[in-house]
């Protein structure tokens, strides 16, 4: 056994509203630059949809992944690595920009300089990529909300796997949002298939990165993510992708996205893996094993074997006391409300999703009946067999049953929760059919509804677990250089005029621990004023954190 | 003249390669790649780089078969003159044709669509016109002299000159009397080898022949990345150069 720490992500769909939030800010932090204009490390697409770029689910044609040949050996569904290598002049199955988008802006200044005339001036739209005047046909984000209508939609290569008639029903009942980021995958095939060796998966937090300095271009990586989330710099001629927020998380706060997060459906928690067993899990025969097989990979940080064996493998007590506390495996392991994002493409993604149960909802309330009622709500989901089987293709590699049994668990919490909130009398079988127990929904009720900032985010720092490194880190930020992230007139400012003494400083002021010594007006929830203010103490007594379980 | 030409220059040029190639791969990690503009546009690239970088794999294997093996060794292995002339000549030939109908389909591509042209640097394009000045007398060389004039022995002259550079008993009077067109071809590549380490062909030493034996996925520790200084990436060199 080679134990291995992970930060993972799970997001809760039934509370995304689509607003772009998380894939503005993450713009704005990484990819505001010449070169990745057309990138979104994160990007929330509506679903059904073609998503971005356009069809990249469609394997037949991107190749991304991975597959397994007529003797069971996992092997890269672009080919060998000779193939590899033979196509390394012209790769075959590389997205041109135009499959993701044709970033452009506008000319405003011709709206300050244009002569006086006839006709108001207008701001033409001009192609970032050439500098000429552009006619725009496609965004990063052109079918939300089904924009488009059934001629664009009917392109979802996820949509093209349920039959025709599942089709039509569908397009009239059901969507929602799918905000993606890399998947930071325990079998990365963006790292396999790099010739150079540049990508590289880190060992102590699991971070996929791409090593800048290595990377030679050879854009093999680009075909080799299934999920597409890595891009090509056009500018520098390297790869780039997501990167967890690393500068962010090293130091206990969560990545931009999540922290940024609107409806505040995103959680990060640590998650301890056996990496000897990926090899094996990944290369199951039959697609609809690979859930429960990566199942299979993560360990149980509450086992006492476990434990010792990380305390073995040198992982710091704060990192097992995180792995111990994450929400991301209470929803994964302890509830299995979520669920990975395509597990067939083989890579064992690391970003779990909570499946929406609200188109369903949705559906009943509209059509009379009661939307909370865990019975109309259980049938609605059996018979409801559209958005499941949909569901199903995104996230269990077609399967239903777990897709089901998740929504079903979702059902019930709604009914129960509606039980207690009303006064009514506990229904216990409610859970007992989910195999919960009362006391189980309520805790996933609090963790899926009202849970605050540190109990969403369960980050250990890496400076705590190993302060001499960081330390040696301080002296130079990887990211604050020409040509990285971050070029802007206040990196300059920072560095000019020390508005920050010490990056070490800057983001220990903004860690979970020292969130209860500030006033937080944002966490009231109407009922108590608990996580506002900061405790008193008395005696120096510590504010001891009270965890969701 | 004869010195400064095939003496002086010759070790000019190989001690710009060597020293720029060192500075660069030590202070300029980040520049150091390709520059692919396959994201731009894909169907004339797959056209015509498979073409011209397998061609030019051929050709410059040629090379090292006629300019570094000696004629006596070819000799002694039982290949006589006229063998090698018909192997050289019509293996050369068609390797050319490959490198040159893929430099034009690349040129092609360069200059007609509007992004490829839009990253096309200051240096790129002196890049760009020495090699197609160096693959065209090369030609010129294999089809003009060797095909149709009926053949030159450059095993007697050029590659006697070329191999003397190295082992320290140069004899640049061997290239006095070589045609003039080889002679233009010789001081094209040595201008072409004396920038190389300045442009984006660096990349050609950046072969991933590793790629076949290492394991799928790497593995690394955060401290194993070292802190990089902060003009680092300033110095990236196509970014600077950018026309």
């Amino acid at each position: 056994m080679k134990l291995m720490a992970q930060l993972a992500m799970v997001m809760n769909l039934d509370k995304c509203i689509g607003c772009h939030t998380c894939s503005v800010t993450c713009k704005q932090a990484w990819t505001n630059r010449g070169g990745v204009e057309y990138a979104w490390f994160n990007n929330v697409e509506t679903r059904p949809g073609q998503g971005y770029p356009r069809q990249y689910q469609d394997q037949q044609r991107w190749k991304g992944g991975w597959t397994l040949t007529k003797r069971g050996r996992l092997t890269l569904r672009s080919g060998s690595r000779v193939k590899r290598l033979l196509n390394i002049f012209a790769n075959p199955d590389l997205p041109t920009v135009g499959d993701y988008y044709e970033p452009w802006t506008y000319d405003y200044d011709n709206l300050l300089s244009a002569p006086p005339g006839d006709t108001t001036p207008v701001a033409r739209p001009k192609s970032q990529i050439t500098g000429e005047d552009t006619t725009i046909t496609w965004g990063a984000n052109w079918d939300d909300d089904l924009g488009g209508g059934p001629e664009q939609i009917s392109r979802d290569p996820v949509l093209a796997k349920i039959s025709a008639q599942v089709k039509l029903e569908f397009e009239q009942t059901f969507m929602f949002y799918l905000p993606r980021i890399c998947e930071h995958c325990l079998n990365p095939s963006c790292a396999a298939s790099c010739p150079s060796g540049a990508i590289y998966k880190r060992g102590e937090d699991g971070i996929v990165l791409v090593d800048q300095d290595r990377c030679r271009g050879w854009r093999q990586c680009v075909t080799g993510c299934p999920y597409k989330k890595i891009y090509f710099n056009h500018k520098t001629g390297k790869a780039e992708k997501c990167t967890f927020c690393y500068p962010r998380v090293e130091v206990g706060i969560p990545t931009v996205c999540a922290e940024t997060c609107v409806g505040r459906l995103r959680y990060i928690g640590v998650l301890l893996y056996d990496a000897d067993a990926v090899l094996a899990a990944a290369s199951v025969p039959d697609d609809h094993d690979l859930y429960p097989a990566q199942l299979g990979v993560f360990l149980n940080p509450h086992d006492p074997r476990v434990v010792a064996e990380a305390e073995r493998a040198g992982i710091a007590s704060e990192w097992i006391e995180a792995a111990q506390a994450s929400p991301v495996y209470q929803l994964i392991v302890d509830y299995q409300v979520a669920l990975p994002l395509h597990p067939e493409y083989r890579t064992l993604p690391m970003v779990w999703y909570v499946p929406p149960l609200s188109p369903v909802v949705d559906v009943l309330a509209s059509t009379g009946h009661d939307g909370e009622d865990a019975g109309n709500l259980f049938g609605a989901i059996d018979t409801l067999r559209i958005p499941v089987e949909y569901l199903a293709e995104l996230f269990t590699a077609g399967d239903v049953a777990p897709v089901r049994a998740a929504l079903e668990r979702l059902a019930a919490m709604r009914a129960h929760m509606r039980r207690v909130n009303l006064g009514e009398p506990v229904r216990p079988e409610i859970a007992e059919s989910v195999h919960l127990t009362p006391a189980e929904l309520e805790a996933m009720y609090r963790l899926l509804a009202i849970a605050k900032y540190e109990h969403r985010y369960v980050i250990p720092s890496a400076a705590a677990s190993d302060a001499h490194r960081l330390d040696a880190l301080a002296s130079g930020c990887s990211l604050d250089s020409d040509g990285g992230p971050g070029m802007t007139a206040l990196d300059a400012m920072d560095s000019k005029f020390h508005l920050t003494a010490h990056p070490a400083d800057t983001h220990g002021a903004a860690t979970p621990a020292d969130k209860a010594h500030r006033i937080n007006l944002l966490n009231w929830d109407g009922k108590s004023t608990d996580g506002l203010f900061p405790p008193i103490r008395a005696n120096g007594a510590e504010h001891v954190r009270e965890r969701t379980r | 003249m004869i010195t400064l030409l095939w003496l002086t220059a010759p070790y000019v040029a190989f001690t710009s390669f060597l020293l720029g190639h060192l500075w660069r791969y030590r202070h300029d990690q980040f520049g150091w790649t390709t520059r692919s503009s396959q994201l731009y546009e894909s169907r004339l690239l797959q056209l015509g780089s498979p073409l011209f970088h397998f061609g030019l794999l051929a050709v410059i294997g040629g090379h090292v078969l006629g300019i570094l093996v000696p004629a006596s060794w070819t000799a002694a292995l039982g290949v006589s003159e006229a063998t090698y002339h018909l192997m050289s000549v019509s293996l050369g030939t068609l390797s050319g044709l490959a490198t040159v109908a893929g430099l034009a389909i690349l040129l092609y591509r360069r200059i007609t669509v509007p992004a490829v042209r839009r990253a096309t640097t200051r240096i790129d394009k002196v890049m760009y016109t020495l090699l197609t000045a160096a693959i065209l007398t090369g030609m010129l060389n294999t089809i003009g002299s060797n095909l149709i004039g009926g053949g030159y022995d450059y095993r007697a002259t050029v590659s006697p000159w070329f191999r003397s550079l190295f082992t320290v008993s140069p004899h640049p009077e061997l290239m006095a009397t070589t045609p003039i067109s080889f002679q233009i071809h010789n001081l094209l590549v040595l201008v072409l080898l004396a920038i190389w380490p300045y442009t984006r062909l660096v990349h050609v030493f950046s072969a991933p022949l590793g790629y076949l034996t290492r394991p799928y996925v790497v593995y690394r520790s955060r401290g194993d990345v070292p802190a990089p200084s902060a003009r680092r990436y300033a110095r990236a060199w196509e970014v600077s150069n950018r026309a």
